[in-house]
């Protein structure tokens, strides 16, 4: 019975009918691997440049532009139609995110979307920053929207556009890990004194 | 599946795949084909039209998620605004094959009833994703001008 069991399962994987998960480059250290580190503030850097991989993926920099129009695209390209920030973040008078952007990502039209579709503020440009610049971004409250660490890390963790990176919806390849992966490191990122990167 | 909507000021109730886009919606079910397709990617503005009074591509939204908002199209637009802009059209002869104008009138009359006196710049961030083939954006830009001299006149 146990060999009949072994059997089927090696069948099931010869065949390629069971479902795995993948292991990638597009996969998230968990924070545990940071562990052997022994200087807290170099593990602190270390496991801030991983969940870099997810801040500075595409899905997050193109709408955390440097200047008032956001890009698109894994290359990054300018967002057709022209469109700008506004004073809310939420596009021009007469052409809002809302015009294009509902509350779904629209499989029909391929058009992105979610409940809070908006710019980030211009304070929190990101594109043409090192990853160290973007550190000290998110962790200084005048420039990240008033918030302490622990608001960026609920923010990171829980928001639903943050979220949308992990489900962008089309062809367009999500970022790094999971939403709940990266809230893992960017709390043990806290935890560790919230170093940047040099 | 049934979906309640409001257009025009008139409720109807349209029996379909609630993901359909609201532009077949409007065009093929209640039968206002004022409204154009022309990319079905939110791409070029044809489609256009009001949701709340704040422009929207319908082409690029499911029909369920119209429910219990006012929606016009081409055909009911009404308003002291839009009579300004559709005479500013007509004065100026905006149109040259005419395909995309519905979306650019219902783009313009948008604009103007949040911002009565548009710069160029207004205009050009508002209209940016109205695409005319026949490029008649001089006219079009002119156009709004006029109509909001003549809503201050």
């Amino acid at each position: 019975m146990r060999m009949a069991k072994r059997t089927q399962l090696w069948s099931l994987l010869v065949l390629g009918v069971l479902p795995c998960v993948p292991v990638s480059a597009t996969d998230l250290q968990p924070p545990a691997s940071f562990d052997g580190i022994a200087d807290r503030a170099e593990r602190s850097r270390s496991l801030f440049v991983e969940a870099g991989k997810v801040l500075q993926s595409p899905r997050c920099l193109n709408c955390h532009p440097v200047g008032e129009r956001p890009t698109q695209g894994a290359d990054m390209h300018p967002h057709g139609p022209l469109v700008v920030r506004g004073p809310d973040g939420k596009g021009a008078v007469g052409m809002r995110c809302t015009t294009c952007h509902q509350a779904a990502n629209f499989e029909a039209s391929g058009v992105p979307g979610n409940p809070d579709w908006q710019l980030a503020p211009a304070t929190m440009a990101w594109q043409q920053r090192t990853l160290g610049q973007i550190c000290a971004l998110i962790k200084d409250p005048k420039r990240n929207g008033g918030r302490t660490l622990e608001q960026l890390q609920a923010h990171l963790a829980h928001d639903t556009l943050v979220g949308w990176s992990w489900n962008p919806g089309g062809k367009r390849e999500p970022a790094p890990g999971t939403q709940e992966s990266f809230g893992a490191l960017t709390a043990a990122w806290i935890a560790s004194g919230a170093e940047c990167p040099r | 599946m049934p979906i309640e909507l409001n257009v025009n000021g008139q409720a109807r109730t349209v029996d379909v795949d609630p993901e359909t886009p609201l532009l077949w919606v409007i065009r093929d079910d209640l039968g206002l084909t004022g409204t154009k397709y022309g990319c079905g990617i939110a791409q070029c503005g044809a489609c256009t039209v009001h949701v709340d009074g704040e422009p929207l591509r319908s082409c690029s939204a499911p029909v369920a998620a119209m429910s219990g908002r006012q929606l016009t199209t081409i055909e009911g637009l009404s308003s002291r605004t839009a009579k300004a802009v559709q005479k500013a059209w007509v004065d100026l002869d905006v149109v040259q094959c005419g395909y995309c104008q519905s979306g650019q009138i219902m783009s313009a009359v948008a604009l103007l009833e949040k911002l009565p006196r548009p710069t160029d710049l207004d205009i050009d961030h508002a209209m940016a994703g109205n695409i005319c083939r026949c490029a008649t954006y001089h006219r079009i830009r002119a156009a709004i001008h006029a109509a909001s001299a003549q809503l201050h006149a």
